[in-house]
C-alpha cells in the first residue's frame, strides 16, 4: 500500500493499519455532502414556500409572519447547519458524502467514534471554517502528518479509507497459479483488465503485449501480436484494430482464468 | 515457481475466506445481522484475518490482495470494538455522573472566567459612566439613538418580529457565541479571554448608558428572566475554553495533543449542556422578556427558578440517583 497508514494495537497482537485519507478525498466527500445539504435545503424551501403562498411564488412575503419563519426558513437552515453533527452521530462517523467517497471517521483505536467526539469535532468547525471556505481546516489537513483538521485534533478522530470494493483480492490467481502464472503476474493482469475500458486503445494494446510476453506459461503458445491474432480478421483499418484489441483482452482473461491458451 | 511464490499462492488460496469475512463484517456494520452464531464466526474471522494480514505483510507487501486484507481486518476490528450505544443511558450518565465531575474539575476555571467577566463588566460600566461618549465603542448607533430618546431598544420588539422568530434568532446567536468561547480556547485560551472580556465590557457599558438615561431599571426588567442563566452560561463556556487553552499551555505529563484532546472532550460535555440551556434562554427571551404583560416579580421568579434548575443540573441533583439497598 502506498497510502500513509496509522497502525493501532489490537487484541490479536497484529497491528491494525488504518489507511489515512488525504486532503483531496476529504474535500471530495465534503463537496458531495455540501451538494446534498444545498439540494435538500433548497427543496424544502421551494415546497414550503409554494404551500405557504398557495400560489406559484417563492419570494419572501412583504411582512413575514411566524409561520413563514418556522415552516419555511427554519427547517432548511436546520438541515444545512445540523447536517454533519446529526448524520455523523446517527451513522457512526459516516455521512452520505463520506460513504460515496469511500471514507469514514474512526477514533484513535480504530473503532467508531463516540457521540461526544463527533459533537466536539463539529463544534470546532467554527475554527476550521475561519476566515472563509474552511481555510484553517484545509491548511491543517495539508500540514499535519495524519491529514487532520482542528476538529479531528480536538475529538481524536481520523478519516480513513473504508472502501473494500475498490480493493478486491485476486481469487483467480490461485487457478492461474496451477498453470504456472505467478501471483504478482496474475495481479498485474487483473488490474490491467479492470482498467481496460478506461485506457487508451494503443496504450492498453502495448501494455497487454508486454504483460503477455512476461507471463508466458510453458503450456501456452507464443504470444500473438496484433496482426497475427488468430481471431483477428485480415481486414485492415479500424475494424482490424478493434478485433486485435478484443483478442488481446480475451487472451488476458483466458490466462488469468487458468485456461490453456 | 520458487518457494516464495508457492507460499504466496498458498496464501492467496484463502481469498474466498477473506471475502466471506468481509461480507460478514459488512452485514454486522450495517445492522443486517443479529445472529449470535454469526457474531462468533466474526470473532473467528478477526483472528483469521489478523493471521493472514501478518503473512501478507511479509509475502505480498505491495499487492491489492494485501490492501483488501488490511481493509477487511480494520473493518472487523472497528465492528468488534464498536461500543454499545444507548442514547437514553448515555444522557442519563452524562447528567447524573459526568457533568458534576466536569464541573468539579472546572471549578477554578469557572471562578476565573466569572471574575474576568465581572471585572470587565465593571470596567465597561465605569468607562461609560465616566466618559459617556465612549458608548460609541460598545453599542450600535441605532441603539444609542433609541436610548437617547428615552426608550429601550427592546420596547415593541414583538411588533417587529414574532416571538418564535425572536427566539430562533436569539438562541442561534447565543449558541454561536457560546461555542466560539469554547473553541477559541484553541488559541492558547486567548480567544476565550477576548470573547469573555468583550462581552463583559459591552454589558457593563450598556447598563451604564441606560442608567445615565434613567432606563437601567427597565433594562434589568428585560434581562432578568433570561439573563441569569444566559450570563452564567457565558462564564461556563468561557471556563471550558480556558481549560482547553490551559491544556495547550500546560499539558502536564501528557503530550500537548493528548492534553488538548482530553480537555476538549471533557469540557465539551459542559458546553453541550450550555447549548441546551441556551435554547431555554432563547425561548424565554422571545416569549417572556419582551412581553409587557409579565410583571417584574414573575420575571425574577422565572430567572431565578431557571438559574436554580441550571445549578441543580450542574451538580447532578436534577437527576434522581439510584438508591442502593444495604444488606442487613
Amino acid at each position: 500500500m502506498n497510502r500513509p497508514d496509522l497502525v493501532v494495537d489490537s487484541a490479536t497482537g497484529v497491528g491494525v493499519a488504518l489507511p489515512l485519507a488525504g486532503p483531496g478525498v476529504r474535500a471530495f466527500a465534503f463537496l458531495i455532502d455540501w451538494h446534498f445539504r444545498v439540494v435538500l435545503a433548497a427543496a424544502w424551501y421551494v415546497v414550503a414556500a409554494l404551500l405557504y403562498h398557495r400560489a406559484w411564488r417563492l419570494a419572501v412575503p412583504v411582512s413575514p409572519d411566524a409561520a413563514w419563519f418556522v415552516a419555511v426558513l427554519a427547517p432548511p437552515a436546520i438541515l444545512y447547519f445540523l447536517y454533519h453533527p446529526v448524520l455523523e452521530t446517527a451513522m457512526r462517523g459516516r455521512t452520505p458524502g463520506k460513504r460515496l467517497a469511500g471514507v469514514q471517521l474512526v477514533n484513535r483505536r480504530g473503532g467508531a467514534p463516540g457521540v461526544g467526539s463527533l459533537l466536539a469535532r463539529n463544534a470546532f468547525r467554527l475554527i476550521d471554517a475561519l476566515p472563509i471556505a474552511y481555510t484553517v481546516g484545509v491548511i491543517a489537513t495539508m500540514l499535519t502528518r495524519e491529514h487532520i483538521r482542528i476538529g479531528d485534533f480536538a475529538a481524536g478522530t481520523l478519516l480513513i479509507y473504508s472502501d473494500i470494493a475498490g480493493a478486491s483480492p485476486a481469487p483467480l490467481a490461485t487457478t492461474a497459479a496451477d498453470h504456472g502464472l505467478t501471483p504478482a503476474a496474475a495481479e498485474v493482469i487483473r488490474e490491467l483488465l479492470q482498467r481496460w475500458d478506461a485506457l487508451d486503445a494503443q496504450a492498453r494494446s502495448r501494455l497487454a503485449r508486454s504483460v503477455l510476453e512476461r507471463s508466458t506459461v510453458p503450456t501456452a503458445p507464443t504470444v500473438p501480436t496484433a496482426p497475427t491474432v488468430p481471431t483477428a480478421p485480415v481486414a485492415s483499418g479500424e475494424r482490424g484494430a478493434q478485433a486485435a484489441d478484443t483478442a488481446l483482452r480475451a487472451e488476458l482473461e483466458r490466462l488469468l482464468a487458468g485456461t490453456p491458451l | 515457481m520458487n518457494s516464495h511464490e508457492l507460499l504466496q499462492v498458498a496464501l492467496l488460496r484463502r481469498s474466498p475466506l477473506w471475502q466471506a469475512a468481509a461480507a460478514r463484517t459488512r452485514r454486522f456494520e450495517r445492522g443486517h445481522s443479529t445472529d449470535a452464531a454469526d457474531a462468533v464466526r466474526l470473532a473467528d474471522d478477526y483472528r483469521m484475518l489478523a493471521h493472514d494480514v501478518a503473512l501478507a505483510r511479509e509475502l505480498i507487501p505491495g499487492s491489492r490482495a494485501r490492501e483488501f486484507l488490511e481493509t477487511a481486518y480494520a473493518q472487523a476490528h472497528a465492528t468488534l470494538n464498536k461500543p454499545a450505544w444507548h442514547p437514553g443511558n448515555a444522557l442519563l450518565a452524562l447528567l447524573r455522573d459526568e457533568l458534576p465531575e466536569v464541573v468539579r474539575w472546572l471549578r477554578p476555571h469557572i471562578a476565573w472566567a466569572t471574575t474576568l467577566f465581572v471585572l470587565t463588566g465593571l470596567c465597561g460600566y465605569w468607562l461609560v459612566q465616566t466618559y459617556p461618549q465612549l458608548i460609541g465603542l460598545f453599542a450600535a448607533p441605532e441603539l444609542i439613538a433609541t436610548v437617547e430618546r428615552g426608550q429601550l431598544w427592546t420596547e415593541g420588539l414583538l411588533n417587529i418580529a414574532p416571538s418564535a422568530v425572536l427566539s430562533l434568532q436569539i438562541l442561534t446567536n447565543n449558541i454561536l457565541v457560546s461555542l466560539f468561547a469554547y473553541c477559541a480556547g484553541f488559541l492558547f485560551g486567548l480567544g476565550t479571554l477576548y470573547i469573555l472580556g468583550i462581552n463583559g465590557l459591552m454589558l457593563g457599558a450598556v447598563f451604564a448608558f441606560t442608567r445615565l438615561h434613567g432606563l437601567a431599571h427597565a433594562l434589568f426588567g428585560f434581562v432578568v428572566a433570561h439573563g441569569c442563566v444566559e450570563l452564567s452560561v457565558m462564564c461556563l463556556s468561557g471556563a471550558a475554553g480556558a481549560a482547553v487553552g490551559e491544556a495547550l499551555i500546560r499539558p502536564g505529563t501528557a503530550t500537548r495533543a493528548e492534553a488538548f484532546q482530553i480537555a476538549a472532550l471533557r469540557s465539551g460535555k459542559l458546553v453541550f449542556i450550555c447549548v441546551l440551556l441556551l435554547i431555554g434562554c432563547g425561548l424565554i427571551e422571545g416569549y417572556v422578556s419582551p412581553d409587557p404583560r409579565f410583571p417584574l416579580w414573575s420575571r425574577i421568579l422565572i430567572g431565578v427558578g431557571y438559574w436554580l434548575f441550571m445549578l441543580a443540573l450542574l451538580t447532578g441533583r436534577a437527576v434522581p440517583r439510584r438508591h442502593t439497598t444495604r444488606a442487613a
